[in-house]
């Protein structure tokens, strides 16, 4: 088991090495790499070498690639061109978590992402709690009723439910709850951002905004898990040991819940793993939709800016977050199951 | 009694056989079983109808024409969908914005089925470091959320492309952007399946007569192996429409899709949410329009899977 | 010896998007107390599917128990809820199944999927199950058996996972055993192991077996009497010596004359059966083995001949010819 683990480590790293080649070269190609890593546009021709060589852009490429994986605060840099290297660098890379700062607003980009993420996180983890409890509910359900009127109406407004668009499913919520609420005189439900700023940042108001822009985004992962988990389900329910367990005469709760469901848990909990880490990215259309403040709307306001450290940093933590999730998916899967554990 | 083929050969098909089926029919017996996916057809074909056939009540010319004093009309007789925010007819855009939307769901999946065949084969075939090199690329892309890459890749090549004319249509370079850009961003699902395909039918028999009297790598490729592939491409195709589609519609309701005034489904609706009390005409029927469409390719998708390749599915 | 099972006239279908698959129909047939049956025929003959409708385990839609009744001890399991036959199952009738590797549920220890018939049908705490456990594995020939309770099957050879799907059969005591191909998965030697083990066990604890095989071979070691089946009917059911000396139904005959035998010269070609078993999707009419049958007559091609007696002892065929003559009957 120790021995998988590590083994997955080591297949990870180079997995790591390539999408960070892959981030540096989007990020060299794309505006202005001096921009970019010093953290302000220069326009003087003086300031702008001046900047080049502080940043060590005057480098090789490879030597360049280096000092964004580590900085050059450990080397010495030759500021004023005699030749002669005094000056020690001020970039500490991003393994030491420097990712630059922001063109936009002069912070530094793991601030900015930083006080987003966890607005991000309320909302999608909420989200995924939901999904994972409901397609649970439903898949095993109609699985176990298949064939019947249920199980072809469930499956129906499944289909319903992932073809929709997102901001479909949200404007139509937003319509029924918000305005037409409103108009009817009913409690109604708010469509903006995260709180209202005139009764502040509480508990209340959190839940109380979240629960549309929740909602949106729920419906289409329902739908497909659901669809997921049903098929997994009755994948379960037709093997031998099934039949054998019913053959012991053993009850059916004990039948399902037990022999079909600790079988079926291994795909799904492999999928919900593999899913979560795109979570941090947020769901980009709904906070549009909602002016939630979370990582996709971040995403999308500095890209439509050019701002290439911040987008670079979010999709590196992002990329890092799938790969790590990855390896702790594959392991916690090697876990579960007893044919790999014990092998 | 000796067996003999004259013993078998006496032997009626009567009642006790049923007659025997060929491949392409038993699939379309299987297809045409499948409720939802003859209606999807159906109601994917009134569609496509819908944009196609629109064009012959509406000119383009009456889709772009705007006129502000009629901005924001709710529907009636002479505006069945009612006027946009600039006063165009938005029953007249959602036709053209159909044949946009259409028209790059189906060119974005042409690209991505390229790409995907081309990168499957190669690494399903060939193995090895092929194989390796080509798996670490696509894992790389699949690691990063699809709708991250469209933003970055449409922010990066947005003004790149000229508008274009092409029979006598005048389409803005956006709409080639976004086709490449979603084609680009979708092929590692497809490659992953038909690496599959090509890891297990490599190991065939009738790989290795090829192999034996002299085939070309390319030709066993192209005209052996792909061939027995094609029922998870198709289906693979089909549902990537859709995807196709939706991508579209996420892409331009963000803004950085297709620009105006080249209409879409998706680009109709950015900005709606400022008009969500005041004028809902405006998101309802192109978000409709998407609905059913991505609805009705889905049950079709469904149907084929199930026609073409009835192992793959539990029920 | 009384009556433990006695089936009659069980029919079993499918409903299948190409059809309706008749796979039972119409058989009789009965088991004493501490008897071995052994079914025999070809696959997709019906005989795992009978056996199954019996204990109901046929899954619902697409399948339809659409007749007969099938009495153990007098009471028709056919007509039983669930919940009632849950406390036949495993209990009073075991069954065992053709492929160990996908027969015991992978993610359970061994342990845990013996104990938790006793615990639920003899009523017994967590030890007692264990300890009775540790008898079980022992009895059925598994080696350590006290440290292999907290071993998963993928950790058990294949022969050894059928000893352990045996353990598990006898652990409430059943009075019948229902064995569904046991065997087939097996090599030879393992094979005649497990044959060995159940007749061992069916000989100390007086229990009925129903061996469901195609395997003439593994019938004459264990059997008392044979029922032959051929497209979801019964064509001849004897005693097993009577079965291999003195085969009446033209079926049974010439599976038996398939067979390679030693004392047969080399030279000559093996004899098989011309032709293929009907399709299940037509409903049967007439006898179904009339197609590839030598010694067809008119008759057969319209009527389904009952099950009649011919000889003595027992002796039963569902034909309208004697073999022996050639003439009807």
């Amino acid at each position: 088991m120790t021995r998988y683990i590590i083994k997955r480590l080591m297949q990870g790293i180079p997995l790591l090495i390539v999408i960070s080649v892959v981030l540096f070269a989007l990020m060299m190609s794309m505006g202005d790499p001096v921009a970019t890593m010093g953290g302000r546009r220069v326009t003087r021709a003086a300031d702008y070498e001046r900047l080049k060589r502080q940043l060590g852009l005057d480098k090789p490429i490879y030597t360049q690639y280096l000092y964004w994986l580590v900085g050059n605060s450990w080397t010495r840099i030759d500021l004023d061109k005699d030749g002669v290297a005094e000056t020690p660098g001020t970039r500490l890379g991003i393994l030491r978590g420097d990712f630059g700062t922001s063109l936009v607003n002069r912070k530094p980009v793991m601030q900015v992402i930083g006080e987003r993420i966890p607005n991000t996180l309320i909302l999608m983890l909420t989200g995924e709690l939901i999904v994972i409890l409901g397609a649970l509910l439903v898949g095993v359900y109609s699985a176990l009723r298949q064939y019947s009127l249920l199980d072809h109406v469930v499956t129906a407004l499944s289909f319903i439910g992932y073809s929709m668009p997102i901001f479909f499913i949200a404007l139509l919520l937003m319509t029924v709850f918000a305005v037409l609420f409103k108009r009817w005189g009913l409690p109604y439900l708010p469509t903006v951002g995260m709180f209202d700023p005139q009764v502040g940042k509480t508990f209340g108001q959190v839940v109380y905004h979240m629960v549309l822009p929740v909602i949106s985004m729920s419906v289409v992962s329902l739908a497909s898990y659901s669809r997921y988990i049903r098929s997994t389900m009755l994948d379960v329910l037709n093997q031998d040991y099934i039949r054998t367990a019913r053959s012991k005469g053993l009850p059916r709760r004990s039948v399902i819940f037990v022999h079909a469901l600790k079988n079926a848990s291994l795909p799904i909990a492999t999928i919900v793993g593999l899913d979560l880490p795109f979570l941090l990215g947020g769901a980009v259309v709904t906070e549009r939709i909602f002016a939630w403040p979370g990582m996709g709307r971040l995403f999308l306001d500095h890209v439509s800016r050019a701002d290439t450290p911040v987008v670079m940093g979010i999709l590196m933590l992002v990329a890092v977050a799938v790969i790590v999730f990855q390896i702790i998916t594959d392991v916690v899967y090697a876990w579960l199951d007893p044919r790999i554990r014990y092998d | 009694m000796e067996s003999t083929t004259s013993q078998i050969a006496s032997l009626s098909p009567d009642d006790l056989e049923t007659p025997p089926l060929n491949l392409s029919q038993l699939a379309w017996q299987r297809f045409r079983r499948h409720r939802p996916a003859i209606i999807g057809l159906v109601v994917l074909t009134l569609l496509v109808l819908y944009a196609l056939a629109g064009s012959l009540f509406f000119s383009e010319k009456y889709a772009n024409f705007n006129d502000t004093s009629l901005r924001l009309q709710a529907p009636s007789a002479e505006h069945p969908f009612g006027t946009d925010s600039i006063g165009r007819d938005v029953l007249a855009r959602t036709i053209y914005g159909g044949q946009i939307s259409l028209l790059i769901g189906l060119t974005a999946v042409v690209v991505e089925t390229f790409l995907g065949i081309l990168v499957g084969a190669l690494a399903g075939y060939y193995g090895g470091l092929v194989d390796s090199i080509l798996m670490r690329i696509t894992e790389a892309m699949l690691n990063i959320p699809e709708i991250f890459l469209l933003i970055v890749m449409a922010k990066y090549f947005g003004g790149k492309i000229p508008e274009l004319d092409v029979f006598g249509r005048t389409f803005s370079g956006s709409v080639v952007v976004i086709v490449l850009i979603i084609g680009v961003t979708s092929w590692m699902y497809l490659a992953r399946i038909v690496r599959a395909q090509f890891l297990s039918l490599k190991e065939n028999e009738f790989v290795l007569a090829a192999r034996a009297t002299g085939t070309r790598n390319i030709e066993i490729i192209f005209r052996h192996i792909l061939p027995n592939s094609v029922a998870p491409i198709v289906v693979s195709a089909t549902l990537g429409v859709a995807n196709a589609i939706l991508a579209e519609a996420y892409i331009s309701f963000l803004g950085l899709g297709v620009q105006p005034p080249t209409a879409t489904w998706g680009n109709m609706l950015d900005g709606a949410n400022n008009y969500l009390e005041s004028a809902p005409w405006l998101w309802f029927f192109p978000g409709l329009l998407i609905l059913l469409t991505v609805l009705s390719i889905n049950f079709l998708g469904d149907g084929l899977r199930d026609a073409l390749d009835p192992r793959g599915r539990t029920v | 010896m009384s009556t433990l099972l006695e089936v009659k006239d069980l029919r079993t279908r499918f409903h299948t998007p190409e059809g309706i698959v008749y796979a039972v129909n119409g058989i009789s047939f009965y088991v004493a107390e501490g008897e071995t049956l052994a079914v025999v025929g070809e696959s997709g003959c019906g005989k795992s599917v009978s056996m199954l409708s019996v204990l109901q385990l046929i899954p619902v839609p697409p399948g339809e128990i659409a007749g007969g009744v099938a009495l153990f001890r007098g009471q028709d399991l056919l007509k039983k809820s669930e919940r009632e036959m849950e406390a036949i199952r495993g209990q009073e009738i075991a069954m065992i199944f053709q492929d160990p590797m996908t027969s015991l549920n992978p993610v359970l220890t061994i342990g845990r999927q013996i104990t938790e018939s006793l615990r639920i049908h003899m009523g017994m705490d967590q030890n007692a199950a264990e300890a009775r456990t540790v008898e079980l594995l022992e009895m059925v020939g598994i080696s350590d058996p006290s440290h292999r309770l907290g071993d998963y099957p993928h950790q058990f050879s294949g022969g050894m996972r059928q000893r352990v799907m045996i353990a598990i059969a006898l652990a409430c005591n059943p009075s019948l055993l229902i064995a569904d191909e046991p065997t087939t998965a097996l090599d030879v030697t393992i094979q005649a192991q497990i044959v060995e083990l159940v007749t061992k066990i069916r000989n100390q604890v007086h229990m009925a077996v129903i061996w469901i095989t195609h395997d003439l071979g593994v019938v004459a070691g264990i059997a008392d009497r044979v029922i032959v089946m051929y497209a979801g009917f019964i064509v001849e059911e004897a005693s097993v010596n009577a079965l291999y000396e003195n085969p009446r139904h033209p079926y049974t005959s010439a599976l038996l004359g398939a067979l390679p035998r030693m004392d047969r010269r080399r030279d000559r070609r093996l004899k098989s059966i011309p032709g293929a078993p009907p399709s299940l999707l037509v409903e049967p009419h007439g006898c179904p083995f009339t197609a590839r049958c030598e010694f067809t007559i008119e008759r057969c091609k319209t009527e389904n001949p009952p099950l009649t007696p011919v000889g003595q002892n027992h002796h039963n065929i569902a034909c309208w010819v004697d073999i022996k003559t050639g003439a009807p009957r």
